[in-house]
């Protein structure tokens, strides 16, 4: 067991360091969380940056301790997070880069990594959230090309999309998980409507997408026809493993600050105060650990099998929830209920994080069937 | 960077496992419960095994291992609620003439407490003379109070093994609860089947698996603030885990003769040894 940099590891660190602190102080500003075509603008120029200097291709590319250094320092510079890059980072581009071909990589992996292309997620449905075998979004093959009609719920940014990475049911007569396919679907293709779906923070988060027979090449089918559940499978293996990675940093710096806030104003005297921060300092460091024990089990490209991302995701979400709870007590009073105080937002926005990518009721049922091998229940 | 057990950790877990098992089983374990005193024998048998002595540097006769091979050793004692004061002896080899071999029962005062002092050849950290016995509420932790008693020892080596134990502990119960959702049948299929069984489960082997990372990772940095929010997570993880296999079992988790509650009782003791809850929450705390 060993948590030090290697040489080559501390190389990178400090190259890294040194790089983020001369490019970091001469970038805008991050724009207004709703304005989707801003964030676009603003997360993809990061991208480009990143790349141009020789760290675009980290999250699937390098080692995965490399990847966790990349995640540490970036977030205690404060440098920007994927954001909208979010999909084509850490969902798309490893699912294509294990599954792809060689074309279909060549194709999209280098256009996510200059910050070209912006992907989004087209996984649920209104009937089909927890339930994502139960999607009934069909693609019809019509020649080399599929028609793809239905309805796909909670699309992040798909607004400002060039891509979907999109689950469709190809054969309807197939149990349910054998019928899917994995489809990468243009976002201008005709028959596209994308309707914002605004959320409980009051801005628009996600989007609905209406498909009226979309055509899609068959070209653009990752993996073979029904065997789509298996490469999902494949995404939320990324999901799961260190696609939040970042996160956990950033949640320990929001503590911090919430330590100052509170010192600074005396909240800090308060010992049933300072002993909850106290406890979420040892959820979130130990986390953090977690993510690097769950990535030293890790294969190359950083996928977690099953059980390690599951108990992270479980245990995050809540964890985050916790944290900007416990912000609401810093704040205190008329602070934490209003919207133009720091961290009122996050916390409004914390609560999509146990239901998002799997609810927690998902995951703990993986756990358990799969981890701990209890029967299958309902 | 790569944080994983190497072979030579995973054979010695398999090691220390194999001779738990052997040495101290159900039935020894059912017979400490009713004998109620240290088996010196088996002390011996740790010593010989090099239990106490493996940090102890090989130029002093010890096996010369690092913090990480303690805390899988002290997770496997944990496992099996291997009963003595194994924490202060460890501590005490090369201080203390025959704590390394299992010759001498080592005891430490730790604020107002001291375990086995009956069954202990020298105790140390403080002064034990006065002390009055305490009807333990753990059959396996003879204890006695000292008054006045002196501030709770932190010595981040015994914060971290006592955690190791813990997370052992955390990690039995899970896998008996498991194993009991499995087997047990009622409405006609195996409890496990329901989801408010299910989630419980996996409630508890989550509070294990990130319980698990903190303290290992304790053990490789043996820094303060990790040392102790890894005892606070496996306190956690031991006393939750311990209430819910209790739960699972249903009745049978009541009685005397089931090992949830000797799990238990043992968390309950090792939660208020070397920095408790509100201790190790106010070190992380000061540390943000």
């Amino acid at each position: 067991m060993d948590l030090a940099d290697t040489e080559e590891e501390a190389d990178f660190r400090a190259r890294l360091r040194e790089w983020l602190a001369a490019v970091l102080p001469g970038l805008p500003p991050a724009p207004d969380p709703a304005d989707w075509p801003a964030r676009r603008a603003h997360d993809t120029a990061w991208q480009r940056r990143l790349y141009d200097a020789g760290y675009g291709d980290l999250h699937w590319a390098a080692s995965p301790a490399l990847r966790l250094i990349f995640l540490e320092e970036t977030e205690r510079a404060g440098a920007p997070y994927v954001g909208a890059n979010f999909v084509g980072l850490l969902h798309a581009g490893p699912t294509i880069a294990a599954e792809g071909t060689a074309a279909q990589r060549a194709r999209w992996l280098p256009p996510i990594l200059r910050g070209d292309h912006v992907w989004c997620q087209g996984f649920s449905e209104p009937d089909a959230g927890s339930d994502l075998a139960s999607l009934r979004t069909r693609a019809v093959r019509d020649g080399d090309r599929y028609l793809v009609s239905g309805a796909k719920l909670w699309t992040s940014h798909a607004e400002v999309a060039d891509w979907c990475e999109l689950l469709v049911r190809t054969d309807p007569d197939a149990p349910r998980h054998r019928g899917i396919t994995w489809l990468a679907m243009p976002m201008d293709a005709p028959g596209i409507t994308v309707r914002p779906l605004r959320t409980l923070t009051g801005t628009a988060e996600f989007a609905e997408l209406f498909l009226d027979e979309v055509p899609v090449p068959v070209a653009n089918r990752v993996g073979e026809e029904n065997d789509g559940w298996r490469v999902t499978m494949v995404t939320l293996s990324y999901e799961r493993g260190t696609a939040f990675a970042g996160e956990v940093v950033a949640c320990r710096r929001v503590l911090g600050e919430l330590a100052r806030e509170a010192r600074a104003t005396g909240r800090w005297d308060d010992p049933v105060l300072r002993r909850r921060l106290g406890r979420l300092g040892a959820e979130f460091r130990a986390l953090w650990r977690l993510v690097q024990w769950n990535v030293g089990g890790a294969g190359a490209t950083g996928a977690v099998p099953g059980a390690g991302g599951s108990v992270f995701k479980l245990r995050y979400s809540h964890a985050r929830q916790e944290l900007y709870d416990a912000a609401a007590e810093v704040l205190g009073g008329a602070g934490a209920l209003d919207l133009d105080r720091p961290w009122v937002h996050d916390r409004l926005s914390s609560l999509s994080y146990t239901i998002a990518a799997g609810t927690s009721q998902i995951q703990r049922g993986i756990l358990a069937e799969r981890v701990l091998g209890l029967p299958k229940g309902r | 960077m790569p944080f994983r057990l190497d072979d030579d950790q995973r054979a010695l877990r398999r090691g220390v496992r194999e001779l738990l098992q052997g040495r101290f089983g159900r039935d020894a374990l059912r017979a400490a419960v009713d004998a109620g005193t240290l088996d010196r024998k088996l002390w011996r048998t740790l010593g010989d095994a090099g239990f106490f002595a493996l940090s102890l540097p090989e130029a002093d006769g010890g096996v010369g291992l690092g913090l990480p091979e303690a805390v899988l050793a002290f997770e496997e004692a944990g496992r099996v609620l291997l009963p003595g004061p194994l924490v202060a002896t460890h501590l005490a080899a090369g201080h203390v003439e025959g704590a390394a071999e299992g010759r001498a029962v080592v005891t430490a005062v730790d604020g107002p407490l001291v375990e086995w002092l009956d069954a202990a050849d020298v105790v140390r950290g403080g002064d034990a003379r006065g002390a009055r016995p305490v009807r333990s509420v753990d059959p396996l932790t003879p204890l006695h109070r000292v008054e006045p008693g002196g501030p709770a020892r932190d010595d981040p080596v015994a914060v971290l093994l006592t955690a190791a134990e813990q997370l052992g502990s955390a990690g039995r119960t899970t896998e008996m609860a498991a194993r009991y959702a499995r087997e047990r049948e009622q409405f006609g299929r195996p409890i496990g089947a329901f989801q408010a069984v299910a989630h419980l489960c996996a409630e508890m082997l989550a509070r294990t698996e990130v319980a698990r990372a903190a303290v290992y990772a304790a053990a490789v940095t043996a820094d303060p603030v990790d040392v102790a929010a890894a005892k606070l997570l496996a306190d956690e993880a031991a006393v939750r885990g311990a209430r819910d296999c209790l739960q699972v079992y249903g009745g049978t988790g009541f009685t005397w003769e089931a090992d949830v509650h000797l799990h238990l009782k043992r968390a309950w003791v090792r939660s208020r040894r070397w920095t408790g809850t509100a201790e190790a929450e106010e070190r992380c705390a000061a540390a943000l």
